[in-house]
């Protein structure tokens, strides 16, 4: 590596004295302004920690003069970018959920507040996609315990279900097991019954038995036919979807124990705007009604 | 491994190998410090074939500069109706018949792959042209200088005036020269923010204070680069900042043209009086011509560096000495290594324009070139891509029906607005509708030259039997402009509820 330092023939420039496969590097001088950039680039530097918050302490650090800070332009911003939204949030205020959802600005607008503030709030249970899982909704497709249209919705996330509100949707089913309303091999046949209702095989003994005990007991909220009752947040018992479970034990235990699930109020949490706009976004990505 | 061509004559061993050359250059002397002062270089006007050709070049691509953003274009009204402007704050480009979007940024990928392309080509072939011809360093240096002469006179009327005691002449025939630049640099600044903003308007705003703060900002910029880099630095920017010239040096080959002194004809050289022989010297008079006329202040008798931008002044500046002297012309000329070794060891030169190098990037060229003219040729009038919902990725009806959701993307690239009727195909009897909209048929109005968002969904009839994953594509279509996307149906098929 290292070598004598010597003059090149050809350029008549001194080598550093380094080689690398038989190729020499030349010392050959900076030009003379290159020095005084890097002069000036070393004044630049110490204008800059006057001006500008350049040094940390123990805690706290050199402000500068000039009042710069990342954390105070952040706070503007988000001041601004509240502003706009008011701007939003009126529109929003002033049209009706209709009107929001013909209008495309309006309801695209609502459809990115709504999104936003459905991920905050209530994607922990139904899901970011809005699909649910067992025990809570799936607000994607087109069935409603408590009816999908815009003002059932807002209605629901204004005042939520069983949640202590006075306003709120509220029922209960009985928990016909375990307060023992029924005995076992009665929900034994009311099970084959309901398994039946939504056209699978079920044993034909059983459900001629129960028939009767489904009229007395519980064709008040689901219906003779138990196509349900949006009234009561009675689900229909008729089509394919099922909240609690579809397979017979499921189907059992909900007549067992009679769970009802619980939605919060949102009504004193979020703007009625909010809930505006998160009611067109959940309507509009419904299997609407 | 190409070698520098040494011409110079074999001298004694001296105290340090140092070559005569390099000595006359001041660089020799090994308590050279760290830091070198510039030495100012004092080009002399030259006349001759390629310096007319720079007159040509000079003239050309700054009137392409300076012209280009004045250029009217006719385009529908409420689009600009200027023939080249980069519409940052619309996000479009417009040239003439042609309008870009930012997702089109792959056709300026495109043509700066080209342009290197090209310019490997041209090195390879000839040398730095670009650098001696049409690079803005050059044109514009070219032009102060001519400013310069005007105001200070040729080579040696500018250094007796530097050498000059202040004087009222000297200042004000500096003060001119500056003054002048200044004004260049800020049409320079100034044209080059009219490729951005409509030109006539911006001309007007300017003046009255109400342009936009980047325009002020972006014509300062360059005013100050152009009078510094074309009035101060010159020769420095090329030599010590500008990267081009080292990848160029990598392009060059034996048979590249390159300026090239002519040793074996030249040596050895001397003074020449007239009626002497010319038997038993070289041609070269040692008239240091070739070094006057230099902007870069080298001497091209010392063989290729990496200085020289190959402008062929000194090339006039030797054959109009030549002639004279009453000898060929051609003793510093355009000429490879190669043929120069041949034609001096007496055979017949050699050019080799095509050799592997070259087919390669002709090729490259070639292909990079078509690629990029086809997808500018082959974009549609409408633009359609489709986002499939990936949560849920399908959602099941209570009647067994299957929806999935989709976000289309439309875009409308024409100059008017469009009312696009959407289609579906893939899954039979599938039903599309959007939030807002209820029924069988949906479309969308989409104005001119712009692209909106559409949330569709896509429903089976009931328990159709259908594959996990069906092959489908949306169509648009609004009168002949259409476009179509491909997708798929996810029915979950494969894992039923």
């Amino acid at each position: 590596m290292a070598h004598e330092r010597e003059t090149d023939h050809a350029t008549g420039v001194e080598t550093t004295g380094h080689e690398w496969d038989g190729i020499k590097e030349l010392d050959n001088p900076l030009p003379r302004w290159w020095l005084w950039i890097w002069y000036v680039t070393i004044a630049f530097s110490i204008a800059y920690w006057v001006a500008m918050p350049a040094w940390p302490g123990l805690h706290s650090y050199t402000k500068g003069m000039l009042g710069q800070s990342d954390r105070a332009n952040v706070g503007k911003e988000l001041t601004a970018l509240e502003l706009q939204r008011g701007q939003g949030a009126a529109a929003l205020r002033t049209a009706s959920l209709e009107q929001i959802e013909k209008d495309p600005k309006l309801q695209a607008y609502a459809q990115q507040v709504g999104q936003s503030v459905f991920g905050d709030n209530c994607a922990t249970c139904h899901g970011i996609g809005g699909t649910g899982g067992k025990g809570y909704a799936n607000l994607r497709d087109d069935v409603w315990l408590w009816g999908g249209k815009l003002e059932d919705i807002q209605y629901t996330i204004t005042h939520g279900i069983r949640s202590g509100d006075e306003n709120a949707r509220m029922s209960q089913m009985p928990a016909y097991g375990r307060d023992e309303l029924l005995k076992p091999e009665q929900i034994d046949d009311l099970t084959e019954y309901v398994v039946k209702l939504s056209n699978r095989p079920a044993d034909a003994g059983a459900v001629a038995r129960a028939a009767p005990i489904f009229e007395t007991q519980c064709s008040a909220c689901h219906g003779l036919e138990g196509k349900g009752n949006q009234e009561l947040g009675a689900p229909n018992l008729t089509d394919a979807d099922w909240l609690y479970g579809s397979d017979r034990a499921s189907i059992r235990g909900q007549i067992y124990a009679g769970n009802g699930g619980v939605m919060p109020t949102w009504g004193g949490r979020l703007s009625p705007e909010t809930i505006k706009a998160l009611t067109v976004y959940i309507h509009a990505n419904a299997g609407g009604q | 491994m190409p070698t520098l061509i040494d011409n110079r004559p074999p001298e004694p061993e001296t105290r340090t190998a140092v070559s005569a050359a390099a000595r006359a250059r001041g660089k020799g002397d090994a308590k050279g410090g760290l830091y070198k002062p510039r030495e100012q270089i004092y080009p002399k006007l030259v006349h001759g074939k390629w310096r007319n050709v720079k007159w040509a070049l000079l003239i050309i691509t700054l009137g392409i500069y300076y012209i280009t953003p004045w250029i009217r274009w006719h385009r529908p009204d409420g689009f600009p109706q200027q023939a080249a402007l980069v519409d940052f704050t619309g996000r479009r480009f417009y040239f003439f018949d042609i309008q870009l979007w930012p997702q089109e940024v792959y056709i300026f990928t495109g043509l700066l792959v080209m342009s290197a392309l090209a310019l490997f080509l041209v090195t390879a072939l000839f040398g730095r042209l670009w650098c001696g011809y049409a690079c803005p360093q050059t044109v514009w240096t070219d032009l102060y200088i001519v400013v310069e002469r005007l105001f200070e006179g040729d080579r040696n009327a500018r250094m007796r005036l530097d050498a000059a005691p202040l004087s009222f002449d000297k200042v004000w025939r500096k003060t001119g020269k500056h003054l002048t630049w200044l004004a260049i640099a800020f049409g320079t600044g100034g044209a080059w923010i009219f490729y951005f903003h409509d030109a006539p308007t911006l001309l007007r705003t300017f003046w009255t204070g109400d342009a936009p703060v980047t325009a002020y900002v972006s014509c300062g910029l360059l005013t100050c680069t152009t009078y510094i880099f074309a009035g101060w630095m010159r020769e420095q920017v090329c030599t010590y900042m500008c990267p081009w010239p080292r990848i160029q040096g990598a392009m060059l080959d034996h048979h590249s043209l390159q300026v090239t002194y002519l040793g074996y004809r030249g040596e050895p050289r001397g003074p020449h009086k007239k009626g002497q022989s010319w038997e038993g010297r070289g041609d070269c008079v040692d008239c240091r011509q070739c070094v006057v006329v230099c902007p870069m202040g080298i001497d091209i008798r010392d063989g290729a560096q990496l200085e020289c931008i190959n402008c062929g002044l000194c090339v006039d500046a030797c054959d109009d000495i030549m002639t004279k002297m009453g000898r060929p012309t051609g003793l510093i000329a355009y000429d490879s290594e190669a043929a120069v070794s041949h034609r001096g060891s007496g055979c017949k030169p050699r050019y080799k324009p095509v050799r592997s190098r070259t087919i390669y990037y002709a090729l490259a060229l070639g292909i990079v070139g078509g690629l990029t003219l086809w997808s500018l040729i082959a974009r549609p009038d409408a633009d359609l891509h489709v986002i499939r919902d990936r949560n849920p990725v399908f959602v099941r009806m209570h009647d067994g029906a299957v929806r999935d959701g989709y976000t289309l993307k439309i875009g409308n690239r024409t100059f008017v607005e469009q009312r696009f009727d959407v289609a579906f195909e893939g899954v039979p009897g599938a039903r599309l509708s959007h939030p807002g909209a209820q029924g069988e048929h949906v479309s969308i109005v989409v104005p001119a030259d712009q692209v909106v968002p559409l949330r569709v969904f896509v429903t089976t009839p009931p328990n159709a039997e259908l594959d996990a994953s069906v092959p489908a594509r949306f169509i648009i279509r609004s009168g002949d402009v259409q476009a179509e996307a491909k997708t798929v149906f996810l029915s979950g098929a494969a894992n039923p509820q």
